[in-house]
């Protein structure tokens, strides 16, 4: 029996969420009793090992090489499956990011596991590998057993907490798989220091209430705050946002500390992308918004009006 | 160019969903059904590579009855022809079950390119598109918004969080959309009058040479279905001027939230 976390890392940085599926991975290894295997792919990343080493992993496989430089699709899930052949891990815990949702259905389609995506928590109940998950795009959640091993399952970010473990941390290297990768990867665009909206503790979100499309104080906000920038599909659809800016049913769907709606009505298909948020604080001209039903904290307003004040006060705390 | 797009019928996103008696189903009686918007943007995508390149638009469909209307749909903005495999034996298979099902009527199909969407919003599995192009062992790029497509290769741009890869794969592969692909067509009335003639084709699990036991148990059993903690309205902020009315809810959520 072994757990496996597959990590993932962009230019040598690991994704807040593989710290939190080593997290969970280990809690499940504790329950199961039994080992922890981590998986880092990537080029030129032994200092990476060291990075993870204190969140518990007994094993920890480099596949360090220069095939693996960039993300791509066949040659990582093809290197995958060498170690999931080798370890064959019972569970499979990673991240529910773009590039896990990439990974998780081909590799579990592959050794006809089972597969459970967008994942708040993992267990093991009475020996069976449990997991929640929210369907309908946040409307609802269901809790589910995995049937087949091995049971994938892929965590959506910022819903387990980060745990320091202790672990053997024995360090094993091994190549690329060797197979021709059937895609050809041509290039790579980082947003540069754009914080991502699913990892963001804080979120200003604006929407079709934002005077002209001017984000410009809900950027500023958001910045004091340390946090990321949302949108209601409406801003996105005026062109005031990029596609990924968009929160909701088919958007992302975020659980920061706190979400700060501005000038958005609430309709269901964006309360579905935000309702787990710890706390939501809304700012809108309506008193009668929707959004006010579902927030801990209302203000009835003039975004134009209150924000530059909500800044100014926000800039007292924060010094 | 052969295009297939997999479709699938779903509750209308502005749905009320609930929980089922047993506390194990969703309850859908009520709700309005509609083509799963990301699939939406697969046959958009595939009438436009159509427009451009030629070829035929198949939609192909695992469902009920009632699917027959998102099929149809379909059809009325353009698409071909229409495969429905509708077969009991189907109904209750999850992700797991119907990637195979695909896969199995795929391999009697011709095709260059498969269109999927993401995920299904329903479910929510982003499972289906990407265990289809393995069971058929061809590339897949997933969260697709632009493609071009020349000689018998496919230029992908996939976004992740973040920032995008832009992918090149050999034909055939498989493809599943994200926001921003394109803006779907509506049916035109004469749309919808032409796809009454259109073929529309039923198929049981038999015919595309697969049984039931080939499928499996599901992946999934599920124990509960619950609604996330109902959120309350919470307190409204009172002040004069906006100037208070910001005083008042940072103080809120610095001293009282303590979240900032
Ligand atoms: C298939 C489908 C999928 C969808 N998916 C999503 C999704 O993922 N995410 C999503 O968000 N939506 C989604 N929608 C759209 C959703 O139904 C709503 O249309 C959208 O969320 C509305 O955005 P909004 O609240 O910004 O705009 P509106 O509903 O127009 O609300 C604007 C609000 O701003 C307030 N306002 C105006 N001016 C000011 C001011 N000066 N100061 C303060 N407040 C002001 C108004 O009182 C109003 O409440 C989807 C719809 C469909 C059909
Ligand atoms: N019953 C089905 N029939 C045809 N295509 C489907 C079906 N279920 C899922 N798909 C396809 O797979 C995609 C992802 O679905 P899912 O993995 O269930 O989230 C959908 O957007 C469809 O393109």
């Amino acid at each position: 029996m072994r757990v496996l976390v597959i990590t993932e890392q962009i230019d040598g940085i690991f994704r807040k969420v593989s710290y939190e599926a080593l997290s969970e991975g280990r809690r499940i290894a504790d329950a199961m009793n039994c080992e922890m295997t981590a998986a880092i792919l990537g080029s030129g990343i032994d200092n990476l090992a060291e990075d993870i080493k204190k969140y518990g992993a007994d094993k920890i496989i480099l596949a360090d090489d220069p095939a693996l430089a960039e993300y791509i699709t066949d040659k990582y899930v093809l290197t995958l499956a060498d170690i999931i052949e080798k370890e064959k891990p019972e569970v499979i815990i990673l991240g529910s990011t773009s590039i896990g949702k990439d990974i998780a259905p081909r590799l579990c389609a592959k050794f006809n596991g089972a597969i459970a995506t967008d994942c708040i928590s993992a267990s093991i109940e009475e020996g069976k590998v449990c997991a929640s998950r929210y369907i309908y795009g946040g409307k609802l959640i269901t809790d589910v057993i995995l049937n087949r091993k091995p049971a994938f399952i892929a965590l959506r970010a910022n819903s387990v907490s980060i745990k320091e473990a202790d672990g053997k941390g024995e360090i094993e290297k091994i190549q690329a798989n060797m197979q021709d990768a059937s895609l050809t990867f041509i290039e790579k665009k980082m947003d540069a220091g754009k914080k991502e909206l699913t990892e963001a503790d804080i979120i200003v979100a604006g929407g079709r209430g934002v005077n002209e499309g001017d984000f410009s104080a809900i950027e500023e906000l958001s910045e004091i705050l340390q946090g990321a920038v949302g949108a209601s599909r409406a801003a996105v659809d005026e062109g005031w946002r990029p596609h990924s800016d968009q929160v909701g049913q088919t958007g992302k769907v975020v659980s920061p500390n706190l979400y700060i709606a501005c000038g958005i009505s609430g309709a269901i298909q964006h309360f579905a992308g935000m309702a787990s948020s710890k706390v939501i604080a809304a700012i809108n001209k309506d008193e009668e918004a929707p959004i006010f039903a579902k927030s801990d904290y209302g203000v009835v307003g003039d975004l134009s009006k209150v924000m530059p004040e909500v800044i100014k006060e926000v800039k007292k705390i924060k010094g | 160019m052969n295009l297939i797009v997999l479709l699938k019928q779903v509750p209308s996103t502005e749905s009320f969903v609930s929980v089922g008696e047993d506390k194990k189903s969703v309850k859908t009686e009520d709700v309005k059904w509609v083509i799963n918007p990301y699939d939406e943007f697969a046959v958009e995508e595939a009438l436009k590579i159509k427009e451009a390149l030629g070829g035929t638009v198949t939609i192909l469909t695992v469902g009920n009855d009632k699917a027959v209307e998102a099929v149809r749909t379909a059809l009325a903005m353009g698409a071909d022809n229409g495969i429905l495999i509708n077969d009991p034996d189907a109904y209750n298979c999850d992700g797991a079950g119907i990637a195979k099902i695909l896969a199995a009527a795929l391999k009697n199909i011709e095709y260059d390119l498969i269109i999927a969407g993401q995920r299904a919003v329903d479910d929510d599995n982003y499972y289906v598109g990407a265990a289809t192009a393995e069971f058929l062992n061809i590339p897949h790029v997933s969260m697709v918004i632009k493609e071009e497509i020349t000689d018998k290769t496919i230029k992908c741009t996939k976004t992740i969080e973040g920032g995008s890869f832009v992918f090149e794969a050999k034909l055939p592969a498989l493809i599943t959309t994200q926001r921003g692909l394109n803006e779907p067509r509506y049916a035109s009335l004469p749309g919808i009058m032409k796809a009454k003639k259109k073929p529309l084709d039923t198929k049981t699990l038999a015919d595309i040479g697969i049984s039931a036991a080939d499928l499996g148990e599901p992946m999934l059993t599920i124990k509960e279905v619950k609604k996330p903690s109902q959120r309350e309205a919470g307190v409204m902020i009172q002040g004069d001027t906006p100037a208070e009315l910001a005083a008042a809810l940072v103080k809120a959520l610095h001293e009282e939230a303590k979240v900032i």
